[in-house]
């Protein structure tokens, strides 16, 4: 035996040793200070520059924030209201502007008496959403859906509703809100009658049409299953036999059913369309569908199949390559000189159109990241399970890669919901620049630039903000991997 | 485990498995060369050899998660050929367990052991649920069927993937390294799994280091080097006996210490 072993002594433990708790640390807000403001000259250094940075902005600000006017008719009256009370060199804001003209920012030059109708809309697409956003927790949709009728009703109330509208709508609300609590299973079938109930409130016009459109999909879908043997044959046959419908079919069979049975709401044109109105329904439009596009784009670029492929890499390349706004003139110019001559192809619907696929393409790559994340296991198990393509990719492969991708997702819905202001540059009105354009053009309001941009500014901020947050909710909902 | 064979005598029946003049490359790689081999219904073979001797690429040519160049492999009658009908037929009437078990991260134990049956063979969820139950049970982790893969043990994964594939009723499975990506305490326990599922009667297939395992319930030991089949025997014969020169050194260095 050597040295060294025979002078380790033999070990043997009798009792293993309990947990203890860990040491308590000294803790308190001196020692968050110390250690994460004034932890060394440089910090300290950064931490009183970073000080006097916001001190520098806010004394700029403050002012011009505190000595602000919310109670006047015009700018002149702003400023004087400013020069009385606080001398004749101050500053202020004057969102007067937005209580006044509140109503143009919001729904551009849709009709006054009809402003219920998007309120609804907006309003509805909560009911519809949230079976969706919110399937696994009962608590965050009750207060969803609670806010959803609430608000609205209230809103409604005070644009100066009629007793009958407001009942209906609180029948027509809670209603479906009964169908979200008992009848999950149903509650999502409305969610996909919602857009059509949505086109119809906002354009008005009569019902059939909306219900034209969709019978359209039920057309498609009922060729697909009479050939379902047949596979990628059948889906073919199902979307031109639905195509031939919207465009033969659709509409004179609308105009018959108008005839028999009149339902409509009085029709409300896309020039009326501006504002919130107009930006939210192209950003909600564009996310709804470029999403699904971008799921079958991805999986078509990662394709064994070379045409799928080489066509999805065609199609992102080149969307991605082009400016938002060439898109849209496209959408505006172009398209007229190829349409037959005396088509209406409504403005809005085009815009949604060249939004979506712009969206799109980035939405592909986004997806195509998630998709490439996932181990190889994941698609050995599913193969060797026995599950074709779409099952795993709908079961196993999209569930993943789509959680893997949501910050991913989501900073594209943002970013295109923002991108809705655009589209002043063909014409229609945005919150941002046409709208505040068309209200300062007033003789009242002229002068008045940081106001608006402030306001809008504000709500957009808003909306972001919320996906943003409700993202984070869904990612720490989805983690399933170490917890 | 046992050095004895507890099913020694096979009373094997008709042919499960029919590989014929099987060549596959990747690339211009040739990884397997001229393999043949026939496997009998309820015959258990264990497949060793060193690393990148092509034992993993066979089996995973059998239920076709790789595509074979030239050759013949039928399974349970039906053909391997690029017709999808023939491979999902094959695919579900063959379950595998891989080395990093591959569960699905985002479904509960009883989800994963489910999924398959519900969706491929249509069976209903209530009968599905049970079968798994029934597997997990056999597998002596019932207890953990509401929890995530994450949250178990790599051994208690291994034994769900083991249970996911019986809940497709398969009439042949096949172990792609079950035991290498577990600490020596978890391996005894998917092990013990595995000679469980052996006394049933199950054709396996087994692509493995554990000579024990080996010992105690294969009918044949095949060993593979660089592409090709160098020797098969019985259990005893192969480790007593070896024939090969290639034989004797892998044995030699497996079980040399």
């Amino acid at each position: 035996m050597s040295d060294i072993q025979a002078q380790s002594p033999a070990f043997v433990r009798e009792t293993m040793l309990p947990p203890q708790p860990p040491p308590s640390s000294a803790a308190g807000v001196v020692l968050w200070l110390r250690t994460n403001l004034f932890s060394g000259p440089l910090n300290i250094a950064l931490t009183v520059l970073g000080l006097a940075i916001i001190w520098m902005i806010f004394r700029t600000l403050w002012p011009w924030l505190s000595h602000s006017v919310w109670n006047a008719g015009s700018m002149a009256e702003c400023r004087q209201i400013i020069s009385e009370a606080y001398g004749p060199d101050a500053h202020g804001g004057c969102f007067a502007i937005i209580k006044h003209r509140w109503n143009q920012f919001v729904f551009g030059f849709y009709p006054q008496d009809l402003y219920w109708r998007p309120v609804l809309a907006f309003g509805l697409l909560f009911l519809a959403l949230a079976p969706v956003l919110f399937a696994d927790s009962a608590k965050a949709r009750r207060i969803v859906l609670g806010l959803a009728v609430g608000l609205t009703l209230i809103f409604s109330a005070m644009l100066g509703g009629g007793a009958g509208a407001l009942v209906g709508m609180a029948v027509l609300m809670l209603g479906w809100v009964a169908l979200i609590e008992t009848r999950p299973g149903w509650a999502l079938l409305a969610s996909l009658l919602y857009p059509f109930l949505a086109v119809w409130l906002l354009w008005g016009g009569s019902l059939w049409g909306p219900v034209m459109a969709l019978a359209g999909f039920g057309v498609g879908f009922a060729v697909w299953q009479a050939g379902a043997r047949y596979g990628l044959f059948a889906v073919a046959l199902g979307a031109v036999a639905a195509a031939l419908w919207w465009m033969f079919a659709a509409a004179p069979v609308a105009h018959t059913l108008a005839g028999l049975v009149p339902l409509r709401l009085t029709p409300v044109s896309s020039d009326q369309f501006g504002g919130f109105v107009l930006s939210i329904t192209i950003g909600v439009a564009g996310i709804a569908l470029s999403l699904p596009m971008g799921i079958i784009l991805a999986l078509a670029r990662r394709s064994d199949l070379p045409v799928i492929k080489m066509m999805a890499v065609m199609f992102i390349e080149f969307i991605r390559g082009v400016p938002l706004i060439t898109l849209l003139f496209v959408a505006s110019l172009l398209l007229n000189y190829f349409l037959p001559p005396g088509t209406n192809f409504d403005i809005i619907l085009r815009v949604i159109i060249m939004v979506t696929l712009f969206s799109s393409a980035y939405m592909a790559e986004v997806i195509r990241g998630g998709l490439a994340a996932l181990p190889k296991g994941q698609y050995e198990a599913a193969d060797a399970l026995g599950l074709d393509y779409w099952k795993a990719q709908r079961l196993i492969i999209l569930p993943q890669a789509l959680k893997v991708s949501i910050p991913g997702i989501v900073s594209t819905f943002i970013g295109m919901f923002k991108d809705t202001t655009l589209v002043v540059f063909v014409g229609l009105f945005d919150p941002l620049k046409a709208m505040s354009d068309t209200v300062r053009a007033s003789f009242e309001w002229k002068g008045a630039y940081w106001e608006p941009y402030i306001f809008v500014g504000s709500i957009f901020f808003i909306l972001c903000f919320g996906m943003s947050r409700y993202s984070m909710y869904l990612e720490r909902r989805l983690k399933r991997d170490h917890r | 485990m046992t050095a004895t064979n507890p099913v020694a005598t096979p009373e094997l029946g008709e042919t499960a498995i029919e590989i014929a003049k099987l060549n596959k490359w990747y690339g211009t790689f040739h990884v397997l060369r001229d393999i043949d081999l026939n496997v009998s219904r309820g015959e258990r073979i264990v497949i060793a050899g060193p690393s990148g001797s092509g034992k993993s690429t066979l089996i995973r040519c059998i239920n076709r998660l790789e595509e074979h160049q030239a050759g013949k492999i039928v399974v349970d009658g039906t053909e391997l050929t690029n017709d999808l009908k023939n491979i999902d037929k094959v695919r579900s009437e063959v379950g595998m367990v891989f080395q990093h078990f591959n569960l699905f991260p985002h479904l509960t134990i009883l989800e994963n052991c489910t999924l398959a049956p519900i969706w491929v063979r249509k069976i209903p969820r209530r009968e599905a649920e049970e079968t798994a139950m029934h597997f997990l049970t056999k597998v002596k982790i019932p207890d953990q069927a509401h929890k995530y893969p994450g949250q178990l043990s790599g051994g208690q994964q291994q034994r769900v993937a083991i249970a996911r594939s019986l809940c497709m009723r398969p009439r042949i499975m096949l172990f792609d390294e079950p035991t290498s990506a577990l600490d020596p305490e978890m391996i005894k326990e998917v092990l013990d799994t595995m000679i469980e599922l052996a006394e049933d009667g199950m054709t396996m297939l087994c692509v493995t280091h554990e000579m024990g395992f080996a010992q105690a319930v294969a009918h044949r030991v095949i060993f593979m080097d660089q592409g090709q089949i160098v020797e098969q025997n019985t259990p005893r014969e192969f480790f007593n006996n070896p024939k090969s020169e290639r034989t004797k050194l892998f044995l030699s260095q497996i079980l040399g210490h």
